[in-house]
C-alpha cells in the first residue's frame, strides 16, 4: 500500500498527489512514468511522474479526472493509501548537451513538461516554455514554469488568460523571427503534438514528443502501446515514451487513443452524472 | 477382483457441457470423485523400468503416487508429488502431458495412457480440501536470495530455496504474484485461487513477495547483490514482447496482442460484471496462431460474447503446437479451426475500426529447421473473413529491460539470455531459466529450470561460505 502524503486540487479536473514510494522516488527521472491501481478492484493507470523527492520518498503525479479509474483515485484524500504504484518505467527524456531548449505543453501535459524545463533549468540550459489550456480555468503550475523559464509564453484557446490562440502560434513566430533551438520538447494532447512537430520540421529543429496511449503493464508484455515510428512498429513502455515527433504517426495514435472511448464514456456516466458533459 | 483395472480407455474426466460452460468463466475440468480416481490408479501396471517418469521435466515419482492413490492413500500421494513438483495442483492441469509422462506411458501402446494429469490434479486438489497443517518452516541458513518473476520457474526456485532455509524474496512487476499463471491462462482452465493458494504455501514456507517491482527499472541487479546483500540472483523473467505479423492494419483499432487481451480478462478481471479495466468485446473474432495461447484467447473471447471465433493457423492441425485437449475443448466450445490459412491483411474502415482479415489458402511443403512441414502461399487464393477483431497469439520475443540494465549479462542475438544447464548466466551469482532463456514454451518446462537454477544456487553459495 502507498500513502497519499498530500492531494491538491490544481484546477477543477486536475489533481496533484504526492505519493510516498521510496524506491520509486530514488530512481524517478524527467520523463518516466508509474503505473498505478487505486483499489483491489482499480485499473492500471499510466501517469507521467511530475516530481519526485529522494528525501521524502515521495513521487509527485498530477492527473485529469477522465475516467471511471481517475475518478476512483480522485476520491481518495490525504493519509488514505492505494493499492499500487509501480515504476520508474520507460527512459529518461534525454537532455544531455541541450544548450537552449523550447518545451512546448498543453493541458494536463504541462504537469509531465514542468520537470523536463526544472531539469534542463537546473543544468543551465536556457529554456523557453510555451504552455497552452482551454481557458483561464485550466490554468496549471503558471508560477512553477515562470520560476524555471528563461522566457515564458501562456496561451488560451478562448483569450481568456495570456495571448488567444494555440501554442504553435508562438513557436511559429519565435522560428519565422530566426530564433533556433537545440530541441524542442512537446507534452500534450496528440493532435497539439502534431502541429508543434509539423510546425519545426520546416526549420529542421531536432524534436520529440512525449506518448501517452494506452497500456497495461508498462514493461513490454502486452504490446497494447504500439505506435508506429518512422514506419516502423514502437512499443511506448520500453522503447518510448519520448520519440522524435517528425516521425510519429499521429493520426493513427489518435484513432488508437479512442479504442476504449465508448467504455470510459459509460464509466463516467456511472460514477457521476456531473461529467457526462465537463470532461473532453 | 484382479489387481489392475485392464479398461483399455481412461476415465473420461467430467467437465462442464461445452454450449453452458462457452458462456462462463468457471472450470472447464471438474476432476475425478476419490472412486473414478482410484479406478483410473488401477491402470497403472507399475512397470520397472518406469518411462513416464523420465518424461516428467521434474521427475515426479508417478507409479509411487499412483499406487497410494489406488490404495486411497491420498495425502501420502500427494505428499510423492510435493517432493519433487512445487505446483502440483497447477502442473495437473497445464502441463502437455501427452508428450511427457502419459506419452511414455506403457498402457498407451495398446489404448489410452493413464490419466497421470488427471491423477495428479485429485491427488493436489484433495490435498488443497483436506490439509489442515501449515508446512513446517526450516531453520533459517543465513543466505539471502533473490528471485526476479513470479512465474512457475520463479515459485519453483523460490520454493526450493525456501526449503533449504533461505531467506528468499520474490519480486514482481505486475501487483499480483503468479506471472503468466494469473495474467494469461485463464480462470476456466486454472482457477486463480489455485494459484494463490500456491503462493500462499510459499509464503508459509517464509518467501517473502513484494509486487510493483520491477527489476531492472526500481532496482538493478547490482543493487539486489550490492546494496541488498542477496548473495544469488534467479531470474524468472518470462516472455516479453508479443510479435505481430507486419501485416498492413496490424495497429488498428481491435487488433490486439493475445498478452493484452488475456491480461486484460485474466489479471484485470475484465470478464466480471462492473470492472473498471475495459476489454472488446467483439462479435466476430479472428485469432491468429495454433497453442495454448491461442486457444485461451479464442475461449475467452467466445466467453465474453462473441457470435462467431476463428483460430486461424498457417499450418494442419497435426503441427498445432497446443496441447491436444486444449484443441478439443476449444472445438466443443464451437471455435472455428480456418487451418492452412494465413492472413495478409487487416482490413479497416475509414476510422480505423478492423471490418475483415484478409487471408491466404497455404499448403504444406519440405520440412523446415523445425521439423515441421513448411507452410507455403497458394497464389491467388486470397479471400477475406468477415471479422471485427483480430489477437495476434504469435509468440512472444524476450523482454528487453534487464539486459538494458545489467552490464555483462549476455543475451542471444534475438535477446534470450545466455544460461548454461544448471541456469549459471554470464555473471557471478546470477541464474536464469523459464522462457526468459528458451523463449516461449511450457509451465513445466519453466519449472524444471527453476528447479535445476535452486540447486545450482545452493552449491554456489555454500561453496562461497
Amino acid at each position: 500500500m502507498y500513502r497519499i502524503l498530500k492531494k491538491r486540487s490544481l484546477n477543477p479536473t486536475v489533481t496533484l498527489m504526492e505519493i510516498e514510494a521510496p524506491f520509486v522516488a530514488r530512481k524517478a527521472r524527467a520523463g518516466q512514468f508509474i503505473i498505478l491501481r487505486a483499489d483491489e478492484r482499480g485499473e492500471r493507470i499510466p501517469l507521467t511522474v511530475a516530481g519526485c523527492n529522494k528525501e521524502t520518498g515521495a513521487v509527485t503525479i498530477i492527473f485529469q479526472i477522465v475516467g471511471g479509474a481517475t475518478m476512483t483515485l480522485n476520491a481518495l484524500n490525504e493519509g488514505e493509501c492505494i493499492a499500487d504504484f509501480v515504476g520508474p518505467l520507460g527512459n529518461p527524456t534525454e537532455v544531455e548537451g541541450i544548450k537552449k531548449a523550447c518545451v512546448v505543453g498543453g493541458g494536463v501535459g504541462c504537469a509531465i513538461a514542468l520537470p523536463v524545463v526544472r531539469e534542463l533549468h537546473e543544468m543551465g540550459c536556457e529554456v523557453t516554455s510555451i504552455v497552452g489550456f482551454r481557458n483561464k480555468d485550466l490554468v496549471i503550475l503558471e508560477d512553477e514554469f515562470r520560476a524555471a523559464s528563461d522566457k515564458f509564453v501562456m496561451m488560451t484557446d478562448d483569450g481568456s488568460y495570456g495571448e488567444k490562440g494555440n501554442v504553435t502560434v508562438p513557436l511559429k513566430r519565435m522560428l519565422e523571427a530566426g530564433e533556433t533551438f537545440d530541441r524542442v520538447i512537446t507534452i500534450g494532447p496528440l493532435v497539439m503534438m502534431k502541429f508543434v512537430a509539423l510546425a519545426t520540421k520546416e526549420y529542421n529543429i531536432p524534436t520529440v514528443a512525449s506518448m501517452n496511449p494506452i497500456m497495461i503493464d508498462g514493461t513490454g508484455m502486452c504490446g497494447g502501446c504500439r505506435l508506429t515510428v518512422g514506419g516502423e512498429t514502437k512499443f511506448a513502455c520500453v522503447d518510448g515514451p519520448d520519440f522524435d515527433a517528425h516521425l510519429i504517426d499521429y493520426d493513427e495514435a489518435m484513432k488508437r487513443a479512442r479504442t476504449y472511448a465508448e467504455f470510459e464514456a459509460k464509466a463516467r456516466e456511472k460514477h457521476c452524472n456531473l461529467y457526462k458533459k465537463e470532461v473532453k | 477382483m484382479s489387481k489392475f483395472n485392464m479398461d483399455p480407455k481412461k476415465h473420461p474426466m467430467p467437465s462442464q457441457d461445452p454450449l453452458v460452460r462457452n458462456k462462463n468463466f468457471k472450470e472447464v475440468a471438474l476432476g475425478y470423485d476419490e472412486e473414478t480416481a482410484v479406478e483410473e490408479a488401477r491402470r497403472c501396471l507399475n512397470c520397472k523400468n518406469k518411462p513416464c517418469v523420465a518424461g516428467c521435466p521434474v521427475n515426479v515419482a508417478i507409479p509411487e503416487f499412483i499406487a497410494l492413490v489406488a490404495e486411497r492413500k491420498f495425502e501420502e500421494a500427494y505428499q510423492v508429488i510435493a517432493r519433487t513438483s512445487s505446483l502440483p495442483a497447477v502442473c495437473g492441469r497445464v502441463c502437455p502431458q501427452e508428450t511427457q509422462c502419459e506419452g511414455k506411458c506403457t498402457r498407451g501402446i495398446k489404448g489410452e495412457p493413464v490419466g497421470i494429469g488427471r491423477l495428479e490434479r485429485f491427488a493436489a486438489d484433495w490435498h488443497n480440501s483436506h490439509a489442515t497443517e501449515a508446512p513446517i518452516k526450516p531453520a533459517p541458513n543465513g543466505h539471502k536470495v533473490a528471485i526476479v518473476g513470479s512465474g512457475p520457474a520463479g515459485l519453483t526456485c523460490a520454493g526450493d530455496l525456501a526449503k533449504l532455509g533461505y531467506d528468499v524474496t520474490v519480486f514482481e512487476a505486475l501487483h499480483l504474484a503468479g506471472g503468466v499463471l494469473v495474467y494469461g491462462i485463464p480462470e476456466f482452465r486454472l482457477p486463480k485461487a489455485i494459484v494463490e493458494k500456491e503462493v500462499d504455501n510459499l509464503k508459509a514456507l517464509g518467501v517473502k513477495v513484494m509486487t510493483d517491482m520491477v527489476i531492472g527499472k526500481v532496482l538493478t541487479i547490482d543493487e539486489l547483490k550490492e546494496e541488498f546483500g542477496f548473495e544469488a540472483v534467479f531470474l524468472g523473467t518470462g516472455a516479453g514482447l508479443p510479435r505481430f505479423m507486419n501485416i498492413p492494419g496490424e495497429n488498428a483499432k481491435g487488433v490486439f496482442s493475445a498478452n493484452e487481451y488475456l491480461t486484460r480478462s485474466n489479471l484485470m478481471k475484465a470478464y466480471e460484471e462492473g470492472s473498471e479495466t475495459p476489454i472488446f468485446h467483439a462479435k466476430k473474432v479472428a485469432v491468429v496462431g495454433g497453442g495454448n495461447v491461442a486457444m485461451d484467447a479464442a475461449r475467452s473471447a467466445k466467453r465474453l460474447g462473441a457470435d462467431v471465433v476463428y483460430i486461424v493457423y498457417r499450418r494442419s492441425e497435426a503441427e498445432l503446437p497446443a496441447r491436444r485437449e486444449e484443441v478439443e475443448h476449444a472445438k466443443e466450445e464451437e471455435i472455428v479451426f480456418k487451418l492452412l490459412t494465413n492472413p495478409v491483411e487487416v482490413l479497416t474502415d475509414s476510422d480505423d475500426n478492423v471490418v475483415g482479415l484478409r487471408c491466404i489458402e497455404m499448403e504444406l511443403g519440405e520440412p523446415d529447421a523445425s521439423g515441421r512441414r513448411r507452410p507455403i502461399e497458394k497464389k491467388g487464393s486470397e479471400f477475406d473473413m468477415d471479422v471485427d477483431c483480430v489477437i495476434m497469439a504469435l509468440g512472444t520475443s524476450p523482454n528487453p529491460l534487464l539486459k538494458k540494465t545489467t552490464k555483462g549479462l549476455d543475451t542471444k542475438p534475438r535477446g534470450e539470455i545466455v544460461a548454461d544447464e544448471n541456469g549459471k548466466t554470464s555473471l557471478e551469482g546470477v541464474y536464469a531459466g523459464g522462457d526468459a532463456v528458451t523463449g516461449a514454451a511450457t509451465v513445466i518446462l519453466a519449472m524444471g529450470a527453476g528447479k535445476t537454477a535452486a540447486k545450482a544456487m545452493d552449491e554456489y553459495i555454500r561453496s562461497k561460505s
